[in-house]
């Protein structure tokens, strides 16, 4: 047991070691890259003050990893402020976007996981609602956004419309799947006790299709995220979406940098959420 | 003897298939009373499991009804306890969440502590004191198929149904538990509907033997009655004078009559009365003999 785990110990922190590497290598050429600068052109002042720094002294406009190490900073250290509808901290920006996700989410999670047992449970309503999944499970989430928009007329609404329509179908075909495939050995144990229908599916099926569950509402909670983004950059005002918009049309690409590194942090900590619940209900066989 | 507890009667089972129909096995006739421990023996695809699943109400005859205390089988019943083959224990629950579990579904009244006691004192029954928090991930085969025998005794049910229970267990494991299983249904007077393959398992633990011919179209070929006595033993289960004569009539019967029997049916045979023989040493039925008895 010793060396297997010392050895399993060296793999780690070798890793680890490599992972360190591959991002000092990175950023440093990402600085070496951005830092050099090359031949300006002789031209009028006026029309000098017009141009960025790039025509007028020969340096790149895309910023080092010094100038977003600081930008990010800034950020970190003052997360929350608000002045006003274009100027929010990136806390509260992505406070607005994890709230849109949260909500839609579980939204989606009340309405597949009821409606998956459903599914797993009959064979006739798994038959009926296939050509309906089948259909809906291939639209882009956004393709419903101006639909939305028309019928809620409310963006933050529509946002987690379209939260919910794309996080509905892991879960949903998940679900389905999970209670479908139950052992027919636990359910011929539970039949054999004469166990209820309701006690049955809280009791033997939850249970034995939770960790089935749980993957479908870890690949909802990506693709969620993945899409708040997008919907945040269509429909506008606050969101981290909204920002990263927000801030190209700034033309800084510094923040357009720190938000895209936030976002995958965040994006990373949900998928962690729901590994360590999946963790919980996993039981090995 | 105490009176009829269970009867089959002409209960047959077909399957169709694009080929067309296949009829696993017809016209089956078998009761037991109360206490009884009855073996049944035959080559897989003649439908001991099917047998059981309709004894167990999870699988109905197509011909014919089980008659279980007057009463016809209409679907699974607590009455009934299954030990299945696989042991079939939820891999989430621990020993005593999976005992506690059948407890509580027979005793739904029961207060939490009543059932934790009740489910204790029968993995105490099987010897697995101590293990009771373990999930059955932890467990040997032999240990699991222990916690589905708790289980199964724990809703003290009138009839056990033991498909092959042993089947997947080393040899040390399975006496050890072919002798608790005797023990226990000895002392509680158990009645027991066992499938089994292993002949001296059969002659070990039961009472009555039930040899089935070669599906499809199975039937029931004779009854043997275990001549050994009550009080046997199975580490010295061979030197029981009559061992060689019901073991070898078995393994003519698993050798060579399964197949044949059908091909040339006794002139007396009846279905609903299928001969019923007793090998002993002193009078060795030779084949002939056994279909004139």
């Amino acid at each position: 047991m010793a060396v297997s785990s010392g050895v399993s110990f060296g793999l780690r922190a070798r890793a680890l070691l490599v992972s360190v590497l591959l991002l000092g290598g990175f950023l440093l050429a990402w600085h070496v890259a951005v830092s050099g600068t090359s031949a300006t052109q002789a031209m009028d002042p006026e029309y000098a003050k017009l141009m960025g720094m790039s025509a007028t002294q020969g340096k790149s406009n895309m910023p080092g990893p010094l100038d977003v190490g600081a930008t990010l900073w800034k950020h970190l250290s003052n997360p929350f402020y608000d002045k006003g509808p274009n100027d929010k901290g990136l806390g509260i920006q992505l406070a607005y976007s994890i709230a849109r996700v949260s909500v839609g989410y579980l939204l989606a999670a009340l309405v597949a996981i009821p409606l998956g047992f459903l599914i797993g449970m009959s064979p006739l309503m798994n038959k009926a609602l296939d050509p309906f999944i089948q259909v809906l499970k291939p639209i882009s989430p956004l393709a419903w956004m101006p639909l939305a928009l028309y019928t809620i007329k409310d963006s933050t609404l529509s946002s987690i419309f379209v939260i919910f329509i794309c996080a509905i179908w892991p879960m949903l075909l998940n679900t389905a799947f999970g209670v479908a495939n139950v052992r027919k050995e636990w359910l011929n144990v539970a039949r054999t006790l004469e166990v209820g229908t309701l006690r049955r599916a809280f009791t033997v099926i939850l249970p034995a299709a939770a960790p089935t569950i749980l993957t479908g509402m870890r690949i909802s909670i990506g693709i969620a995220w993945l899409v708040i983004v997008a919907a945040e950059m269509l429909v506008g005002g606050t969101g981290i979406g909204y920002f990263v918009w927000n801030e190209w049309n700034n033309l800084s690409i510094a923040n357009v940098i720190v938000s895209i590194l936030v976002i995958g942090l965040v994006g990373m900590a949900l998928d962690q959420v729901l590994a360590g619940i999946a963790r919980l209900v996993t039981y090995p066989e | 003897m105490s009176e009829r507890y269970l009867s089959m009667e002409g209960i047959a089972r077909h399957f169709d298939s694009p080929k067309g129909r296949t009829t696993v096995f017809e016209d089956l006739w078998f009761s037991m009373n109360k206490g009884d421990f009855a073996c049944i023996i035959g080559h897989s695809g003649c439908g001991k499991t099917t047998v059981l699943n309709i004894l167990a109400g999870l699988d109905a005859p197509d011909e014919g009804a089980v008659v279980v205390d007057g009463k016809a089988i209409e679907g699974p019943a607590l009455d009934r306890a299954v030990i299945f083959q696989s042991h079939a224990l939820l891999p989430w629950k621990t020993v005593l969440g999976n005992v506690a579990y059948a407890v509580s579904s027979r005793h739904r009244d029961w207060s939490r502590d009543k059932v934790r006691a009740h489910a204790l004192r029968f993995i105490e029954v099987v010897g697995l004191k101590g293990a009771e928090h373990k999930r059955p991930a932890e467990l040997s085969g032999g240990m699991k198929q222990r916690v589905g025998i708790a289980r199964a005794l724990s809703i003290e049910p009138k009839m056990l149904l033991m498909d092959e229970p042993f089947s997947a267990l080393d040899a040390l494991t399975r006496g050890t538990l072919q002798d608790e299983v005797r023990r226990i249904c000895l002392q509680t007077g158990q009645s027991v509907f066992m499938i089994t393959h292993d002949v001296d398992e059969a002659i070990y633990l039961a009472d009555r033997i039930v040899l089935m011919t070669n599906g499809p179209q199975a039937c029931i070929a004779e009854i043997v009655e275990n001549p050994l006595p009550r009080d046997r033993r199975r580490l010295d289960l061979h030197k029981q004078p009559d061992f060689y004569a019901v073991r070898n009539h078995l393994i003519d019967f698993l050798v060579e009559r399964s197949r044949t029997f059908k091909d040339a049916l006794p002139p007396d045979y009846d279905r609903r009365h299928p001969p019923v023989v007793r090998p002993t040493h002193s009078a060795p039925p030779p084949p002939d003999g056994v279909r004139a008895a």
